[in-house]
């Protein structure tokens, strides 16, 4: 199926190449905290008297400052900081007053289902899509393929929230335009209300997931191992799934991970539109209330997902990628 | 000559537009778009308005040439800093080789698992909101994707053989970036200015959106959108153009792209 030469290559590399790439991962975490941290700290205002307000007694802030450990020197705070979250003690929100990993942990059970349902929605499209267009270069499908990505890379993804309001939600009534009645209320009026969201959030992913699809597939359709299966006999249908598509895959999780910094970003936007209590908006509104060390946190987390979920990927090739399986 | 691509000429057309429809809102604009005019409120597009009025009775038309100039400003701006910023690194990283390219790439990495819209969050705590926090937020986004591009393609400028002619004449490192490197890569990063300022158009009406942008009453395609949300079934007109527009400057800077690309890379023709 492959050359034999690159499978010891992959074979003998992969583990060491991972672990490295694993310790990078814990060091970059490491660097981003410290950003996160000193930016933070360099943010005007105190957030003892946010809390209190500006007419608070001056022994009643200093309390309180000590209270929140704000008195103590810089370095000191963000090894605290560092070690609560390293233990799962992310502190107290200023104004929610409720464990920030907790609000955290409400915020996943939107986000997370909102993010998957997108991934899930735009290789749904994107992948028979692009495999179609590829079929047939400069078809009919191709140019509606090519017109599609085009069109859905430069489409904004809240705009197109915005007009599955108009357009689905208030016009239909099918979905609703907005908010979300949290999972006790049962799976399929959740899942209801991620649906709209979800679909705004994937059709810029799935224009570009479309394209890598369609370059790989055509850049396969030519290889030995196809023309070899088709030489034993296999139809043309059955050589593009069976032989052609797995492989083509590998480019497009590769592009996945690549986009999903660009997704996270997305659900800060599109939450907003559809009112969801999400990640995306409890860190927009942490920050309208400088409640800093939610916004911190999350920041934090967002970043880890990101960086963590790319590393994900670099080990899922060593899954889907059959010449480094083994 | 070789026929121009049609990419080319539909993504140019396109982006000619929104700039000359930018600068032209400098000098002129059929109506002034700050200008309040009660009467007007939430008028559907019809003779007077081409595009209708908003909540204000403002202009949506004079309001959209504005928002052109705000959002091509900022984007141009912030994609501008930040691939210079990464150009001189990617071409630096390529030219030294070593520990300080493993340090630039790597850094670049992490740079890169931040999207704008999240740095520019964190950036509005310190800074609060405006052109600065958007331009800033862009600039450091595009600072690895410039060293990314830059630094591949450099490397393969580097195995040529008037390289070596030139490092055989005693041209120092910073001497053959500057006379052989850049100007043979200068296609490549124009191709990625104009896709990566469609992008960061996206970025800067996002930021805007979320009520991060510039503020008010400088007029700005985002903040309609935000706006519009408030009376989407009452004024559905206000929430089509502001999205058109945003959606259109960035299909042109991406078509002027590949167009460009498809014209100094004879390669990726066939490819698209």
């Amino acid at each position: 199926m492959a050359q034999a030469a690159g499978i010891s290559q992959h074979g003998k590399g992969a583990p060491a190449r991972l672990a490295r790439r694993f310790v990078f991962l814990l060091a970059s975490l490491l660097a981003v905290s410290f950003v996160i941290f000193a930016v933070m700290a360099a943010v005007p205002g105190d957030p003892a008297e946010i809390m209190l307000g500006t007419s608070a007694a001056p022994d009643t802030l200093a309390a309180l400052r000590h209270q929140l450990g704000l008195d103590q020197p810089f370095l000191l705070r963000y090894l605290d900081w560092l070690f609560g979250v390293l233990t799962g003690d992310l502190g107290n929100s200023y104004t929610y007053s409720t464990p920030v990993a907790v609000l955290i942990g409400e915020r996943l059970a939107v986000t997370l289902p909102l993010a998957g349902l997108a991934i899930l929605l735009s290789l749904a499209i994107s992948v028979p899509l692009g495999v179609l267009a590829a079929a047939r270069p400069n078809g009919p499908i191709d140019l509606l393929a090519a017109l599609f990505a085009q069109i859905g890379i430069a489409v904004p993804n809240f705009w197109i929230g915005l007009l599955l309001i108009l357009g689905v939600a208030l016009t239909f009534g099918w979905f609703p335009a907005g908010g979300f009645p949290g999972w006790e209320a049962g799976f399929l009026p959740a899942l209801n209300a991620l649906v709209l969201p979800a679909i705004a959030l994937a059709i810029p992913q799935a224009a570009v997931l479309t394209r890598v699809t369609r370059t790989a597939v055509i850049e396969l359709i030519g290889e030995d191992f196809v023309r070899t299966a088709r030489a034993k006999g296999a139809t043309p249908a059955y050589a593009l799934w069976r032989h052609v598509v797995p492989n083509a895959l590998i480019p497009v999780v590769t592009m996945l991970g690549l986009q999903i910094s660009v997704l996270i970003a997305g659900t800060v936007l599109v939450e907003n539109v559809f009112a969801l209590p999400g990640m995306g908006t409890l860190a927009y509104s942490a920050l309208a209330q400088r409640d800093l060390i939610v916004v911190q946190n999350v920041a934090l987390f967002f970043a880890a997902l990101v960086m963590g979920l790319n590393f994900a990927v670099d080990a899922l090739y060593a899954v889907i990628d059959p010449r480094l399986r083994r | 000559m070789r026929r121009l691509p049609l990419s080319l000429l539909v993504g140019g057309a396109i982006t000619a537009l929104f700039v000359a429809a930018a600068i032209l809102s400098r000098f002129w604009t059929p109506v002034d778009p700050t200008a309040i005019n009660i009467p007007s409120r939430l008028k559907p597009p019809g003779p007077g308005g081409l595009l209708g009025a908003d909540h204000f009775g403002r202009d949506e038309a004079s309001m959209i040439m504005a928002g052109a100039w705000t959002s091509l400003s900022i984007a141009f701006s912030g994609v501008f800093i930040g691939g210079i910023c990464g150009t001189a690194l990617g071409t630096a990283a390529a030219a030294l080789r070593g520990r300080f390219e493993a340090v630039v790439m790597r850094v670049n990495d992490v740079i890169f698992a931040f999207p704008p819209v999240l740095s520019a969050l964190l950036l509005a705590a310190v800074l609060g909101g405006g052109p600065i926090t958007t331009i800033t937020a862009i600039a450091l986004f595009m600072v690895p994707v410039f060293a990314r591009v830059t630094r591949g393609a450099a490397l393969q400028i580097a195995a040529r053989d008037y390289i070596l002619a030139a490092r055989m004449a005693g041209k120092s490192g910073i001497r053959i970036t500057v006379e052989h490197v850049i100007p043979n890569i200068a296609a490549q990063i124009i191709v990625q200015f104009a896709i990566q300022t469609g992008l960061a158009i996206l970025t800067e009406a996002g930021l805007s959106f979320l009520g991060l942008g510039v503020s008010p009453p400088t007029p700005s395609w985002g903040r309609m959108l935000a706006e519009a949300q408030t009376y989407l079934s009452a004024a559905p007109h206000m929430a089509l153009a502001p999205g058109l527009a945003i959606s259109l400057a960035v299909l042109g800077l991406n078509l002027l792209g590949d167009g460009l690309g498809e014209m100094t890379d004879p390669r990726r023709r066939s490819s698209r």
